[in-house]
């Protein structure tokens, strides 16, 4: 076990750069999850940190020590790539315990860590199997069985689960939790998928051009997003946007979405931008989950608007609503209950407690 | 009375469908049973006039009889070439020189298709493409300037290698090493990626990785590749009839001609027998291996 830290760490393929420079540091023990659009770099960093890219510039530290140089066999990592990459030639039980072979341990030795591996992923029955009499889940497990015998100071994954079907995908989230809750190793795991980023994740890293764009538990970057790249990425659906700016009317600050619409904002807030320049072109980043049917009740803070709704998407639970504001579409979440339907008006509410204020030009929450 | 109405409106259309395309079935099918017979038959023939030949007497085949009946069946020819030193070198040479070969080509090739698929380095592209244009060159063009090469070897080092069975080891090879080693790279670049990076993370060596994970999932490439080896050295006749001369020393295609023909006579039922025996271990080989050639090993690494 160990932890990992990599410094101002570049990657650079001839003329295209493709990691420019992230520093990172992940705890012992820690699962951290690199999240971000293809092409983003994560899964380059994840590949120079086992070894399998060389890096261009910069440091990979694992345990404290400087692996810059250091083949991937001796990095003392496991890794489970996306498509599994079984050796189809051998059973379930000589995949797992191939890397245990090469390295000479007592056979003793390997049959204990194989069995015990293969109880945790409850895949005992299948150890005799070859990997093509395996279910894509079955493959899976096994893929992670043999990151897990060998122990090691820390797990990579690279998307594992983006080849399973939805339900599955669900369940095997649930089973790489579950095995990292029990054997606590520090893991380093990549997905382009938000949902697995934050279900999984201690701290997610959310990754953008090469870059990191923030470092945050689940929460701090679904409440306090640093960007308009991660408020947008983060949450499904997804933030909305509405171009905006700051007023003063009657000596109390309000924001301004239309001509016709411009709400007060609630007195925390108010101190919060009262440097904000008047004249910014802001952008407005609410959660559909903070745009909802009026109540009639009033709310600190809660503004009510009548809006005509163009779609709506029952799901059970709750209802999505859109409806267009000064061109651009807005998505609320409503009551099952409320009274929405499609091209008529409804009577809605937007919880500007909640609101995020973002310079339009730089893309910053401020 | 309402669905079956329904039924009524859909059958005809249905039962149309279907006849047209069993009834295109049926004509691709009797087009193929029709070329395919006409090619077992332009294929067996010959052999099997040289079974039936291979079992007169000499005097039956130069008798002006049926050609395609055989009134006196003997042994006599097999008989004969069996209990023959001569045919039994030869035959002995055959093996030597196509075993070794297999196994040079194969030493060389696997590594070597290894290295050009894998293991990226400067020019490794070119190379590999080289190797091909090598398998390009006709072998009529290459024997004479081969030969002089061993006639200089011979001349400044004093070992002579012409007239030596030993001398194909290092002709055949010229051969059969490129065009192996292009299949070989063909089945190893169908290997996913991921899987030589896994044993990489799991502590394998190159070496490692080549025996351990490459060969087992590529057996059904190197079968083929092992089956075109063995048929190229068992079957070559240009080469061995210009560097091998004295008797004991020929292999068994270029000894059957240059024994069996003295002058203007021909010994044709020995000459059947001797095609029809030295046919057989190549007919083993494919038997034998043809079944691990089809299977597929690949499927299951990743997934789809």
């Amino acid at each position: 076990m160990a932890d990992v830290t990599l410094r101002k760490v570049v990657k650079r393929y001839d003329e295209v750069e493709a990691v420019r420079g992230i520093d990172l540091d992940i705890a012992d023990h820690e699962f951290v999850v690199l999240v971000g659009p293809s092409g983003c770099g994560k899964s380059t960093t994840l590949r120079m940190i086992a070894g399998l890219e060389d890096i261009t510039d910069g440091d990979i530290m694992i345990g404290g020590d400087v692996v810059n140089d250091v083949p991937p066999k001796d990095r003392d990592i496991a890794m489970v790539f996306q498509n599994y990459a079984l050796y189809p030639h051998m059973t379930v039980a000589e995949n797992m315990s191939f890397g245990l072979r090469l390295k000479r341990y007592p056979k003793a030795e390997i049959k204990t860590r194989v069995d015990e591996a293969a109880r945790m992923l409850d895949i005992v029955e299948l150890v005799d199997r070859k990997p093509k009499q395996l279910s894509g889940g079955q493959r899976q497990r096994v893929a992670m069985g043999r990151a897990i015998v060998r122990n090691p100071k820390v797990f990579l994954f690279d998307e594992p689960l983006s080849n399973l079907d939805a339900k599955l995908r669900v369940q095997m989230r649930i089973e790489i939790k579950k095995v990292h809750q029990k054997v606590r190793t520090t893991t380093v795991y990549v997905t382009h998928d938000q949902v697995e980023a934050m279900t999984l994740a201690d701290r997610v890293v959310v990754m953008n051009n090469g870059r990191i764009e923030q470092i945050g538990t689940p929460n701090e970057l679904y409440h306090n997003p640093a960007t308009r790249f991660v408020a947008g990425f983060i949450g499904s659906p997804a933030m909305n946007f509405m171009a905006c700016r700051l007023e003063d009317v009657g000596g109390k600050m309000h924001i301004r979405l239309t001509d016709s619409i411009a709400f007060p904002l609630p007195p925390a807030r108010a101190e919060r931008y009262k440097n904000v320049s008047r004249t910014d072109r802001l952008q407005l980043g609410l959660r559909p989950e903070h745009i909802t049917e009026a109540s009639p009740h009033a709310e600190p803070g809660v503004e009510n608007f009548d809006a005509v709704l163009d779609v709506i998407e029952p799901m059970g639970m709750e209802t999505m609503i859109y409806f267009i504001m000064e061109g651009v579409e807005i998505c609320g979440r409503v009551n099952p209950n409320a009274d929405a339907r499609a091209g008529a008006p409804m009577r809605l509410a937007i919880d500007l407690n909640n609101m995020h204020l973002l310079n339009e030009a730089t893309g910053a929450v401020i | 009375m309402t669905s079956t109405a329904v039924i009524d409106k859909s059958a005809p259309t249905r039962a149309v469908k279907l006849r047209s395309m069993s009834r295109d079935r049926t004509w691709a099918l009797r087009w193929s049973y029709f070329f395919l017979t006409l090619f077992a038959i332009f294929a067996l023939v010959p052999p099997l006039y040289m079974l039936i030949t291979s079992l007169k007497t000499s005097a039956e085949i130069s008798a002006a009889t049926n050609p395609w009946w055989v009134y006196h069946p003997t042994l006599s020819n097999y008989v004969e070439l069996l209990t023959s030193n001569q045919f039994l070198t030869f035959f002995r040479n055959s093996a030597l020189v196509s075993i070794f070969v297999v196994t040079i080509t194969m030493l060389i090739s696997v590594p070597a298709a290894f290295a050009l698929a894998r293991m990226r380095f400067w020019g490794s592209a070119t190379l590999a493409t080289g190797v091909f244009l090598t398998y390009l060159i006709p072998e009529t063009l290459l024997f004479l300037p081969l030969f002089k090469m061993f006639v200089v070897f011979g001349d400044l080092t004093g070992i002579q290698l012409i007239n030596k069975w030993y001398v194909l080891l290092i002709v055949y090879p010229t051969l059969t090493v490129p065009f192996c080693t292009w299949i070989m790279i063909g089945y190893f670049a169908s290997i996913p990626k991921e899987l030589d990076e896994a044993a990489i993370i799991d502590g394998a060596s190159w070496f490692q990785t080549l025996t351990r994970i490459f060969i087992p999932v590529a057996l059904p490439g190197l079968i083929a590749a092992t089956i075109f080896a063995f048929t190229v050295s068992w079957a070559q006749f240009l080469y061995p009839l210009v560097f091998t001369t004295s008797t004991d020393q020929l292999v068994l295609p270029v000894g059957i001609i240059t024994t069996l023909i003295k002058g203007d006579v021909f010994a044709w039922g020995q000459i059947m027998t001797g095609a029809l025996l030295g046919a057989a271990p190549p007919l083993i080989i494919y038997a034998f291996l043809m079944d691990y050639y089809i299977a597929g090993l690949t499927a299951g690494a990743t997934k789809g």
